[in-house]
C-alpha cells in the first residue's frame, strides 16, 4: 500500500499548462528525487502537495484515502485545508526563516500555537460545563479541578515541544546555537534549521525544494548530510534537486520532470544508468554528475 | 506683563497643541491599519475607494480640510459645528489616517511572501500568521516613517489656529500683541524642539529596541 499516491494531476496559470497531469506513487520510507530542467515544474508540484497553489484537476491520496480531490474540493475552510497540509512538510529553497524569533522559538512557534489554541477551546468547554452545571452541588469544585489540570496539560505539552526542539537541533547540529537568530547563522545552518522547524511538525511526507540552491558549494555538503541522515523507514522524503550525485546515492526512486509531465521515472540506476528516454539522456548529459 | 505670566499663557497653549497631537495619534494610529487593510483589500469597490479617499486628502492641504471639516457641515448641512476642538480633530485624524495608512501598506507589501508560505505549510491559520510572524517585522520597517510622520504631527498641530483653536501658535501670537515683542514666538519655538527633542530619543529607544535581530 503506498503512502502518497497522485494521480493526475493538472495545474495551469491562466491558460499556461505547467503540469499536465502526473501521477506517481511513494512508499513509506521512501526517497523521491525529482530532477528536470528549469521551468519544467518541479517547483510547482511541490506547491500543489502542499496546497500553496490550488492544482486545477488531481487528485492526492494517503494511506488509500482521498484526501484531495481538486474537482470537488473547491470551496475548502481554512481549517480544513491546513488540516490537509499537515500531512506534507515543506522546506524552501530560501529558508524563509523567521527573523525576529530566535532559533528555538522558529521552532516552537507553530507548535506553541496550537497547544495554545487547543487549550483555549478545552476551556471554552469547560466554562459552558460550569455554566449549564451551575446549581448542581459541587460543580464549582470539578471546574476549578478542570481549570487547574489543563494548566498543567498545557505546561507539560509546551515542555514537550522545547524538548522534542532540541533533540531535532542536535539531530541537525545546531545545539550551540540555541539563542542565536537567523541573521546570525550561516546559509547552511538556516537550511538545516528550516529542515529542523518542518519536523518539528512530524509531517506524514516532507518535501524539499532545491535545499542547496541558494547556498555556496562548500556548503551544501553539511545540509545534503543531515538530509541523508533523516532517511529512516519512518520518513518519507520528495526532494527536487540539481544533485544529481546525491540524487542517485539517496533515492530510491526517480523523477525527470520535462515540460510538466513524468518523462521518466524509476530506480536511480535505471534513471541514471539505462535511461529509456531521448530527453532524459539529453538532460543527464547536461547537467555534471 | 512679566515672563511668568506669558509663560503660563504658554503652557496653555502648549497643553491644547499636546491634547490634539495625542487625539490624533490615538486614533489615526489604529485607522491607518483598517485604511490600509481597505487599500489591499481583494473586493475591488473598496479598494478602489480607499484608495481615492487616501489619494484626496493626501493630496489637499491639511489647512483646507480643517476649513472644510468645520465649515461645511455648517453651510451645506445647516448643522454648525459646536466645537472647534473636535472639527480639528477630525480634520486631523483623517487626515494622519490616511498617510499612515499608506505607510502600513508599504510596509505589509514589502514583507516576503515566504514569510506568509512558511506560516501556511506549518499550519498556522492567516490571524497566526500576521500578528505572530508578519506584524513585527512590518512594524520594524514602519519605524523610521513613522517618526518621521509623528515629528511632523507636532508641528502641523500649529496649523489648528486657523479656526481659532487656542494652541501653542495661537497663544504666542496672542502674547506678541500683549507686550509688543516677538519673544514670545520665539520661546514657543522651544516648547516645539523640547517637544520633538523628547519624541527622537524615545523614537530612537524603540528602533534600538528592534534592532536585536536583522532582516
Ligand atoms: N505563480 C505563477 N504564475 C504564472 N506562472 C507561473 C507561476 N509559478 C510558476 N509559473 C510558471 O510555471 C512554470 C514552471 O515553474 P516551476 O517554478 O514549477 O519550475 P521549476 O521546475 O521549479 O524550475 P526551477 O528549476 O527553475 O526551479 C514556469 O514556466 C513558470 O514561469
Ligand atoms: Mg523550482
Amino acid at each position: 500500500m503506498a503512502l502518497l499516491k497522485v494521480k493526475n494531476m493538472r495545474k495551469d496559470f491562466d491558460g499556461l499548462e505547467v503540469l499536465k497531469g502526473i501521477d506517481f506513487e511513494l512508499n513509506k520510507g521512501e526517497v523521491l528525487a525529482i530532477i528536470g530542467a528549469s521551468g519544467s515544474g518541479k517547483t510547482t508540484l511541490l506547491r500543489c502537495l502542499n496546497f500553496l497553489e490550488t492544482p486545477t484537476s488531481g487528485e492526492i491520496y494517503i494511506d488509500d484515502k482521498l484526501i484531495y480531490d481538486a474537482q470537488k474540493d473547491i470551496d475548502l475552510s481554512d481549517a480544513q485545508l491546513r488540516e490537509k497540509r499537515l500531512n506534507f512538510g515543506l522546506v524552501f529553497q530560501q529558508f524563509n526563516l523567521f527573523p525576529q524569533y530566535n532559533v528555538l522559538s522558529n521552532i516552537t512557534l507553530a507548535p506553541s500555537l496550537y497547544i495554545k489554541a487547543d487549550i483555549k477551546r478545552k476551556k471554552k468547554e469547560a466554562n459552558l460545563e460550569y455554566i449549564k452545571n451551575l446549581f448542581k452541588p459541587g460543580a464549582r469544585k470539578i471546574f476549578l479541578q478542570k481549570r487547574s489540570d489543563l494548566r498543567q496539560q498545557a505546561n507539560s505539552m509546551h515542555e514537550d515541544i522545547e524538548k522534542l526542539a532540541m533533540k531535532l537541533l542536535k539531530r541537525v547540529g545546531l545545539l550551540d546555537k540555541v539563542k542565536s537568530y537567523p541573521c546570525e547563522l550561516s546559509g547552511g545552518q538556516c537550511q538545516r534549521l528550516a529542515i529542523a522547524r518542518a519536523l518539528a511538525l512530524n509531517p506524514k511526507i516532507l518535501c524539499f525544494d532545491e535545499p542547496t540552491s541558494a547556498l555556496d558549494p562548500e556548503l551544501t555538503g553539511e545540509v545534503l548530510k543531515v538530509i541523508k541522515s533523516l532517511k529512516s523507514k519512518d520518513s518519507t522524503m520528495i526532494i527536487v534537486t540539481h544533485e544529481m550525485e546525491f540524487a542517485r546515492k539517496v533515492a530510491d526512486k526517480v523523477i525527470y520532470m520535462a515540460d510538466g509531465v513524468i518523462e521518466e521515472m524509476g530506480t536511480p540506476s535505471e534513471v541514471f544508468g539505462n535511461s529509456k528516454s531521448q530527453k532524459t539522456r539529453a538532460f543527464l548529459q547536461k547537467e555534471p554528475i | 506683563m512679566d515672563f511668568g505670566q506669558i509663560m503660563l499663557s504658554l503652557a496653555q497653549g502648549f497643553a491644547t497643541t499636546c491634547l490634539l497631537f495625542i487625539l490624533t495619534l490615538i486614533m489615526s494610529l489604529p485607522l491607518g491599519l483598517i485604511i490600509a487593510f481597505c487599500s489591499m483589500s481583494k473586493i475591488k469597490p473598496i479598494r478602489w475607494l480607499s484608495r481615492t479617499i487616501v489619494w484626496i486628502v493626501r493630496g489637499s492641504p491639511l489647512m483646507l480640510q480643517i476649513i472644510i471639516v468645520f465649515y461645511v457641515p455648517g453651510l451645506v448641512f445647516n448643522y454648525p459645528m459646536e466645537s472647534r476642538m473636535f472639527a480639528v480633530t477630525v480634520a486631523f485624524v483623517i487626515n494622519y489616517a490616511c498617510y499612515f495608512s499608506e505607510i502600513y501598506r508599504g510596509g505589509i507589501e514589502s514583507i516576503p511572501k515566504g514569510q506568509y508560505e512558511a506560516g501556511k505549510v506549518l499550519g498556522m491559520t492567516s490571524t497566526q500568521i500576521f500578528f505572530k510572524v508578519v506584524l513585527l517585522q512590518v512594524i520594524k520597517r514602519i519605524m523610521p516613517p513613522v517618526s518621521n510622520e509623528v515629528i511632523t504631527l507636532v508641528k502641523d498641530t500649529s496649523l489648528a489656529r486657523i479656526i481659532s483653536v487656542g494652541e501653542l501658535i495661537k497663544s504666542s501670537q496672542d502674547m506678541m500683541k500683549a507686550t509688543a515683542s516677538i519673544l514670545p514666538l520665539f520661546y514657543s519655538g522651544i516648547f516645539y524642539l523640547a517637544f520633538n527633542g523628547i519624541l527622537t530619543l524615545l523614537f530612537n529607544y524603540i528602533e534600538k529596541k528592534l534592532n536585536y535581530y536583522q532582516g
